[in-house]
């Protein structure tokens, strides 16, 4: 279930990206920590304890919102400008 | 044009802009380094894209300031270098290493002003890193850079000017406020009506806020001490102590905070001194009137110099950027600066009445329960911090994290590290200043391990 919630910008022009494999659309202007999270509550599992993490600050200060692209690359949601067809995958770290 | 002098400014909020602004005026041609994808700060942060809200949808009372700065910004674009998603992550001996575009530059200067800025300062109490729980600042940014509420029934919590406004702002919006929780006692705010002579308009627009809040049925506490947050993969509820009272408010997210600690990781690289500052409970760069600090042209100006807000910001900015025009034996307005000085410590008087209306609560640091995570990116407890105190006998914050790993994770102690002082303090007995502060280590962000080099810059 989503964790944030639109209450403006609806009617921009579509962006399509896949998240763990399943297609998704956001808006031109999202952020990557937008466009997940207007989708599903998570975005990471913590190093440790394999809590779930949704971000904090979201200016790019406290480095929660880690996530990864199907290429491997991590990325810092927050900060990072959605691009059509990206491929995003939460992070799931295997618990210690 | 004076082709020997090459300022560097990093960050492109109020601070920044018009600091730059200041060394346009001069001739200069300052470099402006900027983690952002446009100008403008947190404060008066820019979308992304273009949609169907106005700067008052936007910015509300602040939509002049925002669009006057923003204006500023395009009129010396030409007139500047201007690095937007770049990173300043060291400084040392007139040499800033910057990843721009995914590249490393190595930037000289002849003059550096930092304008760093802040993030909000945070108190863990349990449940605080569940999903759903947002700074108060990081909620702002949802809503206006990405119009977004952080949930669908949100709770607000903490104290601060921002606690009213970013709540207001979310039910301008639409959102559904659940309930505003400030952690201060309601006779504090009394406080604010010395603020009346000098800073009238700010005053009333935050007793503004509190009121449409309620006429509107917000429910808004005060006296509010946070117990836990339910939820295990989400926010579910939110408990607190009231008057002796637990009381349990259902809830999906939670925008928390309590004011701002200043970002000062590149000022310490830089070799500033620092000193103790009373009402931020923080140490950060000293610094005379003017933003100089201890270290011959290199200035501070804005919130990362101490918390003083957007407007100071926008005036100390300036007042640096004379104080570099000045001392680089450039001509500039001498009338101008007492101005900007008369100004600016009326604000800073200003902050002394908003500290009391809205105090950090520094007593509960003796009172977090042992397994509350103190460190949220190397998952350390309350519980170790007092440990390491009582059993191995620490009393200073870079031991502790040698020890502990508090302050050692991907943010290097940006979350962390006031709340791992208070703590550490209250385990010691001693003052907060006593336990120091975390030392900066280069790079100040993570960075990626294929970043390329580009060698010298001019």
């Amino acid at each position: 279930m989503a964790l944030l919630k639109r209450l403006a910008r609806q009617n921009l022009p579509p962006v399509a990206f896949s998240l763990n494999g399943v297609s998704c659309t956001g808006r031109a202007g999202d952020t990557v920590l937008t466009a997940v999270l207007t989708q599903t509550d998570r975005l990471r599992s913590s190093d440790f304890s394999g809590e779930s993490r949704a971000g904090f600050c979201q200016m790019g200060a406290c480095q929660d919102c880690w996530i990864l692209t199907a290429e491997g690359d991590r990325i810092r949601a927050c900060s990072t400008p959605l691009r059509p067809g990206m491929r995003l995958r939460t992070i799931a770290e295997p618990k210690s | 044009m004076s082709t020997a002098l090459r300022p560097l400014i990093v960050g492109a909020g109020p601070a920044g802009i018009r600091a730059a602004q200041v060394m346009v005026t001069a001739g200069l041609r300052p470099i402006v380094v900027d983690e952002a994808p446009s100008a403008g700060g947190q404060i008066y942060r820019q979308r992304l894209f273009p949609d169907e809200r106005s700067p008052r949808d936007l910015y509300g009372s602040e939509a002049g300031k925002a669009s006057a700065l923003h204006q500023a910004f395009v009129q010396i674009r030409d007139k500047i270098d201007y690095f937007p998603e770049s990173l300043v992550w060291n400084i040392r001996d007139n040499v800033a290493d910057i990843m721009k575009d995914g590249r490393h530059i190595r930037q000289g200067f002849s003059h550096l002003i930092l304008a760093t800025g802040a993030t909000d300062r945070v108190v863990p109490f349990k449940g605080w890193t569940t999903p759903g729980v947002f700074t108060l600042g990081g909620a702002q940014i949802a809503l206006k850079s990405q119009g977004c509420a952080i949930g669908e029934e949100v709770v607000f919590l903490g104290s601060g000017p921002l606690l009213y406004l970013v709540a207001w702002q979310y039910m301008k919006a639409g959102a559904r406020v659940a309930a505003v929780l400030d952690t201060a006692p309601f006779l504090a705010k009394l406080h604010l009506a010395r603020g009346l002579p000098s800073q009238p308009g700010v005053v009333f627009r935050g007793f503004r806020y509190a009121a449409e809040l309620m006429a509107r049925g917000v429910s808004v506490r005060f006296g509010v001490e946070p117990t836990r947050i339910e939820g295990q993969d989400r926010v579910s509820a939110v408990v607190w102590r009231e008057n002796g009272r637990e009381r349990r408010l259902a809830c999906d997210a939670i925008g928390y905070g309590f004011a701002l600690r200043s970002e000062t990781q590149l000022a310490d690289l830089a070799g500033c001194r620092f000193v103790f500052d009373e009402r931020d409970r923080a140490w950060r760069p000293d610094r005379d009137p003017a933003g100089r600090t201890s270290v011959s042209g290199i200035y501070i100006a804005g919130d990362g110099a101490g918390i003083a807000g957007a407007d100071a910001a926008e005036l100390a900015g300036e007042r640096a950027a004379l104080a570099l025009v000045e001392d680089a034996g450039l001509t500039f307005d001498h009338a101008r600066v007492a101005d900007l000085e008369r100004r600016l410590n009326a604000i800073r008087r200003f902050r002394g009445v908003l500290e009391a209306a809205f105090p950090f609560p520094a007593a509960w640091a003796g009172s977090i329960e042992d397994d509350v995570q103190l460190c949220r990116c190397e998952e350390i407890s309350v519980g170790q911090v007092r440990r390491a105190a009582h059993d191995q006998g620490v009393r200073e914050l870079n031991r502790l994290k040698a020890l502990t790993r508090v302050g050692m994770g991907r943010c290097q102690g940006r979350m962390c590290s006031s709340a791992a002082a208070e703590v550490l303090a209250a385990a010691s007995g001693q003052p907060v200043e006593a336990v120091g502060r975390l030392r900066a280590q280069p790079p100040v962000k993570p960075l990626p391990l294929a970043m390329a080099s580009d060698g010298e810059a001019a």
